[in-house]
């Protein structure tokens, strides 16, 4: 479903992003670990089509980023760190913006937006506007405007950062609903997150991908916090040096 | 063409739930009414005087167009200098810094798009703002003669110039996330193809004509007169789509930098 190859992204002298590999499958959760800074968002970016790689491929449900960003476009949902809501706009006519910017069909709007208005529990802030609502509701409608147009592929960047432990609980409910047959990537540096919610892990430190497997294969009765430790640290034992990166 | 409009209509509504376009609207119609208001009294007070000194040359002379409506135009003109950058400054500057970029650029939107839909947003703000000091002119034809074509050709300027003037708009603060240095550097532009024509006259045969064709103010006035000429409405048409293509390229690079 979604396929990267070799993507590399630098902006000036700074390589954000280094030769990064990895696919999910249809109705895979991927957890994209790694610590502050590591390439999290640069590469959900590159994934969502907001900027372009400075050399690599990416696929997703079999169009080519690059060539056919169009097409991508209509197919992923995107939640990007800091939900991307209007102020100024009511919850509703908000998600009735997102859906006629995605191309929902004006027919089907109304029954879009009552849908993911219940799925993500906004029935009762709908008519509130966005600049008004707490963290936890505001994360909801970001979620809620990426399922607007039903893509096959969501791209989550952090959607838990800074919700209180009852939030977080109804946000992971909720990704695990969501995933079905859907392809879902979600960053995180909250390792529970992970080991709650994915199939498959892919950690990435200072630009490089330094595993990538199924979650059952890399923990093998170690915790998740071991084994993302060794990894991290094995990378920067490692230096600089290109070491071919462990494959599970 | 349906996503233009989509967005236009989203900007045109956020203009209104937020407190610039009431804010911009008054201070707008405020000044309108006040030069309006001068403009005819000045008017009538010469009218008496030329009356009292019976001298009718001077009172053929006087007419409603040349006295009031073409010094109301301009004086609006130099309003809208300093307005029309308070209107456009958020349109591209704000969604990079709320985020909401991220949102337009991943959806299936062109940049084409955007743009448009942003412009055609401010456009017709603006022509809220300018038919609003329609009531202006129309009383003048209600109580008085002022020729209509004339008053039509000046009204057709003004819009064309707050036209070229949000296009330019637009272009500042697609270059920028900070909506003040969006605003001042829209407000410098303007000023300085509004005066840009001042050393015209001393300066030497070409340049003089090279600087008067650049300036938006020559334009502006020819309409203003009442001569509606080709080359002024290329010279706005070329303005608007210029600045245009220029703020699509300047969103496009995000994706290409």
């Amino acid at each position: 479903m979604i396929e990267v190859r070799q993507l590399s992204k630098r902006y000036g002298d700074l390589t954000a992003v280094r030769d990064v590999t990895f696919t999910a499958e249809k109705g895979q959760i991927l957890g994209f670990l790694g610590p502050n800074g590591a390439g999290k968002t640069t590469t959900m970016r590159i994934i969502t089509g907001y900027m372009p790689a400075s050399s690599g491929t990416v696929k997703v449900a079999g169009f080519d980023i690059f060539e056919q960003s169009h097409e991508v476009r209509k197919r992923i949902g995107y939640l990007p760190e800091n939900p991307p809501l209007y102020n100024d706009m009511t919850v509703w006519s908000y998600l009735d913006f997102a859906g006629r910017i995605k191309g929902v069909a004006k027919s089907d709007l109304r029954e879009a937006i009552d849908r993911v208005v219940e799925r993500c529990g906004l029935g009762e802030v709908r008519q509130r506007l966005c600049g008004h609502l707490s963290k936890g509701y505001r994360q909801r409608v970001g979620l809620a405007q990426a399922l607007i147009n039903d893509p096959a592929v969501l791209v989550l960047d952090e959607p838990t950062i800074g919700l209180d432990p009852r939030q977080i609980i109804g946000i992971r409910g909720l990704i695990r609903e969501l995933a079905g047959d859907r392809t879902v990537i979600l960053s995180t540096h909250i390792l529970t997150e992970v080991q709650q919610l994915c199939q498959k892990v892919v950690i990435i430190n200072r630009g490089r991908i330094v595993v990538e497997g199924l979650l059952q294969d890399l923990t093998q009765g170690q915790s998740l916090e071991e084994v993302f430790l060794r990894y991290i640290s094995a990378d920067v034992d490692a230096g600089e040096v290109d070491g071919a990166p462990a494959e599970a | 063409m349906r996503n233009v409009v989509t967005i236009a209509s989203k900007e045109l509504r956020s203009y209104f739930v937020s407190p610039i376009a009431y804010v911009v609207l008054t201070g707008f119609l405020l000044l309108g009414g006040w030069f309006f208001f001068n403009l005819l009294a000045r008017f009538n007070f010469l009218l008496q005087i030329y009356g009292a000194m019976q001298n009718p040359e001077a009172m053929a002379r006087l007419n409603l167009n040349e006295f009031v409506i073409a010094p109301l135009l301009h004086n609006l003109s130099v309003v809208l200098v300093i307005l029309v950058p308070v209107i456009t400054m958020r349109s591209f500057a704000e969604e990079k810094r709320g985020g909401t970029y991220e949102l337009l650029l991943t959806s299936p939107l062109s940049v084409t798009e955007i743009v448009l839909g942003k412009f055609f947003g401010a456009f017709l703000f603006l022509l809220v703002m300018i038919g609003l000091t329609g009531i202006y002119p129309l009383l003048l034809v209600v109580f008085g003669n002022p020729e209509v074509g004339v008053m039509m050709s000046g009204y057709l300027g003004l819009l064309l110039l707050a036209t070229a003037f949000v296009s330019v708009g637009l272009l500042t603060s697609a270059l920028t996330e900070n909506q003040i240095i969006a605003a001042v550097s829209c407000l410098v532009t303007l000023l300085l193809l509004y005066v840009i024509s001042w050393p015209a006259d001393t300066a030497n045969a070409v340049l003089g004509a090279v600087l008067k064709y650049i300036s938006l103010t020559e334009h502006f006035g020819e309409l203003v007169k009442g001569i509606i000429d080709t080359k002024d409405l290329v010279y706005f048409a070329s303005v608007v789509v210029l600045a245009l293509f220029l703020t699509q390229r300047s969103v496009e690079s995000v994706r290409w930098r």
